[in-house]
C-alpha cells in the first residue's frame, strides 16, 4: 500500500542537482516524480523511482544523506473537483498531510499524488473505506504504457 | 593496577614529594646554569635582571627567570637556541611553522633517552605493555609525533606498526588483520577513521583495538565519550609540545582525570596568560614549562600558550606526579569576534550538547561591509536528517540557539552535506579565517 520514497539534502547553491540525476541517469534509474522543496541555506529533493533500493545506495555511495519514507500514492480522475472529494475524506479527521505533491499518471484523464500523511495507516483505511484507489507500488514504481 | 604490568621505568611517577622536589631543584639549578653558560639569549636577559645561576635557592626562585616565547624560536631560526655544539646534536625536528620559517628543536642522545623514557611511561599508565601491538598512526618526519611515540613503545616492548598518518583504507585493513590493540594518532583523525571503517562495513568495536592515545590537538570529553563508545576502546589524552621535547610531556592514567606531568624533567607552572604573573595552584591560566634535563636546547619557562590548571588533590591511581587539566584552549587559538573572546572549544561543545551532532564542523570568519561574521558549518548526518523541511529547520534553530547562548554573541550556522568539510590527518583545520584579503 505505501510506497518508498528517498530524500536527499542539498545544499541552496548552483549545481546541486545535477550530480543526483546524473548518478541515477548512469544506473539505468527512472525518475518517476520528484519535488524539491527549498529553504533559503537548504533544499530536500524528494524522488520516486524505479529502483528505490539500488537508487538508495548509490546516492549514499556518491557522498548524500539519504532518508528513505512510506508515503502513499493516491490515484484520481483528471477532472475537476477530483481533488476537492479526496480532501473531504480526510475533513473532520486528525490526519494531517505534511506535504503533497501530483503526476501524471500515463493512463488518460488520470493523475497520481503523493501523501506524506503524519498518520499513514489511518489515513489509507480512511481512503479504502471510501472505495479510492490508492495505487499499488509496483504500479507507481514501473512505467504504465 | 597489577604487579606484572608494572614498568620500572615509571618509578619516578611514584617518587615521595620531598624527593621530587628535591629532584627538581637540583635539576633546575643545573639547566640555569647549562642556559646561561651555552645560550646567548638567556644570559643577556639574565644580565638585564642582575641574576646569575647562583640566585636559585630554592623552587619558588623559578619565578623570577625570564620567560621564553615561540618567537624566541622564530628569531633565533635555525641554531640560535641550541646549548650542544652540533657534533653533540644527533636529531633535528621542526615544526610546520603556518606562517614563514617553522621553528627547530634538537635532541643529544640523552635528550632522546629522555623522550624515550617519558614516552614508555606514557604509554604504560594508558594501559599499554610488552605483548601489545600499537598503530602509529602519527605523522613520521620532522613532526615529533611519530617518532616520539614509536621510540616509546618499541622501548616499552611492545610491537610497533610504524604506518604513519594517511591512507585510511590500509589503516583499516592493517588494524583489523594484525590485530591492532592500541592506536597513536590525532582524535581527529580517529574519528574519521571510524567514520571509513564504517563506510567499509568494519565494526571498530568487533576488533582487539582496546586503547587510543590521542594528542597533538586539544579535544574535549564529549569527543572522548564518542570516540570510547563508537570505538569501543579507552580513549586516554597525550599531551606534549616539539618545544619542550614532543609528545609525553604529560598523560592521562588509568584514572582518565587529568594529565600527569613527568614533572621530574618538565615543571609546571601556570601564570596569568595578560600579565605573566604565576597563579595559585588550582587556578586556570597558561601553562608555563622549564626542561630540567635538557641538554640540546634547554627551554627556561616556556609560555606553551596552553590554557589549563593544576589539579591539588592526589590522583586515585597512586602517582605522586602533579596533574593538570585537560587543555580545552589555546591562547592562541582564540578568536577575536566584534571585541569578543571566542574558542573553538565553545563551539564544539555548543554543537555536542545539540542531541545527534557529531563534531564535524568548520568555523569560517569573514568581514562584511566591515563587520566581523562567523558560520559555523555544521556536516547533516543520517541520524539528524529528515525529509521535513520543519525537522531540518528546528536542528538549524536548535544549533543557532545553543552557539548564542554559549558565546553570548550572534552567529551563523550553516547546514552542509556529509564529507563536504575537508578531513585531515594529521591537526583538524577548525577555522578558516577570510577576514583580510
Amino acid at each position: 500500500m505505501k510506497i518508498h520514497q528517498l530524500s536527499l539534502f542539498l545544499e541552496n547553491q548552483p549545481g546541486q542537482m545535477i550530480e543526483p540525476c546524473r548518478a541515477l541517469a548512469r544506473a539505468g534509474i527512472n525518475i518517476r516524480t520528484l519535488s524539491l522543496a527549498d529553504t533559503r541555506q537548504f533544499g530536500i529533493l524528494r524522488l520516486i523511482v524505479s529502483d528505490w533500493q539500488n537508487a538508495a545506495v548509490l546516492l549514499e555511495n556518491a557522498g548524500y544523506v539519504v532518508n528513505v519514507t512510506e508515503v502513499v500514492a493516491i490515484e484520481v480522475g483528471d477532472e475537476p473537483g477530483a481533488l476537492a472529494n479526496l480532501m473531504a475524506v480526510f475533513e473532520n479527521s486528525a490526519i494531517n498531510i505534511e506535504y503533497m505533491y501530483a503526476f501524471p499518471f500515463g493512463r488518460q484523464d488520470r493523475a497520481v499524488l503523493i501523501f506524506r500523511f503524519d498518520q499513514p495507516d489511518a489515513a489509507i483505511a480512511r481512503l479504502q473505506a471510501a472505495g479510492i484507489n490508492v495505487v499499488d507500488s509496483v504500479d507507481v514504481y514501473n512505467k504504465v504504457s | 593496577m597489577t604487579p606484572s604490568r608494572f614498568h620500572p621505568a615509571s618509578a619516578p611517577d611514584y617518587l615521595p614529594l620531598a624527593q621530587m622536589r628535591q629532584l627538581q631543584l637540583d635539576r633546575l639549578r643545573g639547566v640555569v646554569e647549562r642556559a646561561a653558560g651555552h645560550v646567548e639569549l638567556f644570559r643577556a636577559r639574565l644580565e638585564q635582571r642582575g641574576l646569575t645561576p647562583a640566585d636559585i635557592r630554592g623552587l619558588e626562585d623559578i619565578a623570577r627567570l625570564p620567560f621564553t616565547v615561540k618567537t624566541d624560536l622564530r628569531d633565533t631560526y635555525p641554531f640560535g637556541l641550541f646549548a650542544s655544539p652540533m657534533q653533540e646534536v644527533v636529531r633535528l625536528h621542526a615544526s610546520s611553522g603556518t606562517t614563514g620559517k617553522p621553528i627547530v628543536v634538537a635532541y643529544t642522545q640523552e635528550d632522546l633517552d629522555v623522550w624515550t623514557n617519558v614516552m614508555v611511561r606514557s604509554l604504560a599508565s594508558c594501559g599499554i605493555h610488552r605483548g601489545d601491538i600499537v598503530q602509529n598512526a602519527y605523522g613520521y618526519g620532522l613532526f615529533t609525533g611519530g617518532l616520539g611515540a614509536h621510540y616509546g613503545a618499541e622501548a616499552l616492548g611492545a610491537t610497533v606498526i610504524p604506518i604513519s598518518g594517511g591512507n585510511t583504507e590500509r589503516q583499516i585493513m592493517v588494524m583489523k588483520d594484525f590485530k591492532v590493540t592500541a592506536i597513536c594518532c590525532t582524535p581527529s583523525y580517529f574519528i574519521h577513521l571510524l567514520e571509513r571503517a564504517g563506510e567499509l562495513g568494519v565494526d571498530v568495536r568487533e576488533l582487539p583495538l582496546r586503547a587510543g592515545v590521542f594528542g597533538a590537538e586539544p579535544w574535549t570529553d564529549s569527543m572522548r565519550r564518542h570516540i570510547e563508545t563508537a570505538g569501543g576502546i579507552r580513549a586516554f589524552d597525550i599531551y606534549g609540545l616539539s618545544e619542550i621535547i614532543g609528545p609525553g610531556v604529560a598523560v592521562e592514567c588509568c584514572a582518565q582525570n587529568g594529565l600527569h606531568i613527568f614533572e621530574d624533567h618538565f615543571y609546571p607552572e601556570i601564570v596569568d596568560p595578560e600579565t605573566g604573573e604565576p597563579l595559585a595552584e588550582g587556578c586556570e591560566g597558561e601553562l608555563v614549562i622549564t626542561t630540567l634535563s635538557k641538554q640540546a636546547m634547554p627551554m627556561i619557562r616556556y609560555r606553551t600558550r596552553d590554557i589549563t590548571a593544576l589539579i591539588p588533590e592526589t590522583c586515585a591511581c597512586g602517582r605522586t606526579l602533579r596533574r593538570m587539566r585537560r587543555i580545552s584552549r589555546r591562547t592562541d587559538d582564540m578568536i577575536i569576534l566584534r571585541g569578543i573572546n571566542v574558542f573553538p572549544s565553545q563551539i564544539e561543545s555548543a554543537l555536542l550538547a545539540v542531541e545527534g551532532t557529531l563534531p564535524h564542523y568548520q568555523i569560517v570568519l569573514t568581514r562584511d561591509k566591515g563587520l566581523d561574521q562567523l558560520e559555523v558549518l555544521v556536516e547533516v548526518t543520517p541520524e539528524v536528517f529528515s525529509d521535513q523541511i520543519g525537522a531540518l529547520e528546528k536542528l538549524h534553530d536548535k544549533l543557532t540557539f545553543a552557539l548564542d547562548h554559549t558565546l553570548g554573541l550572534r552567529v551563523g550556522v550553516r547546514l552542509v552535506r556529509p564529507q563536504t568539510i575537508r578531513r585531515s590527518e594529521g591537526k583538524a583545520q577548525r577555522v578558516i579565517d577570510r577576514r583580510n584579503g
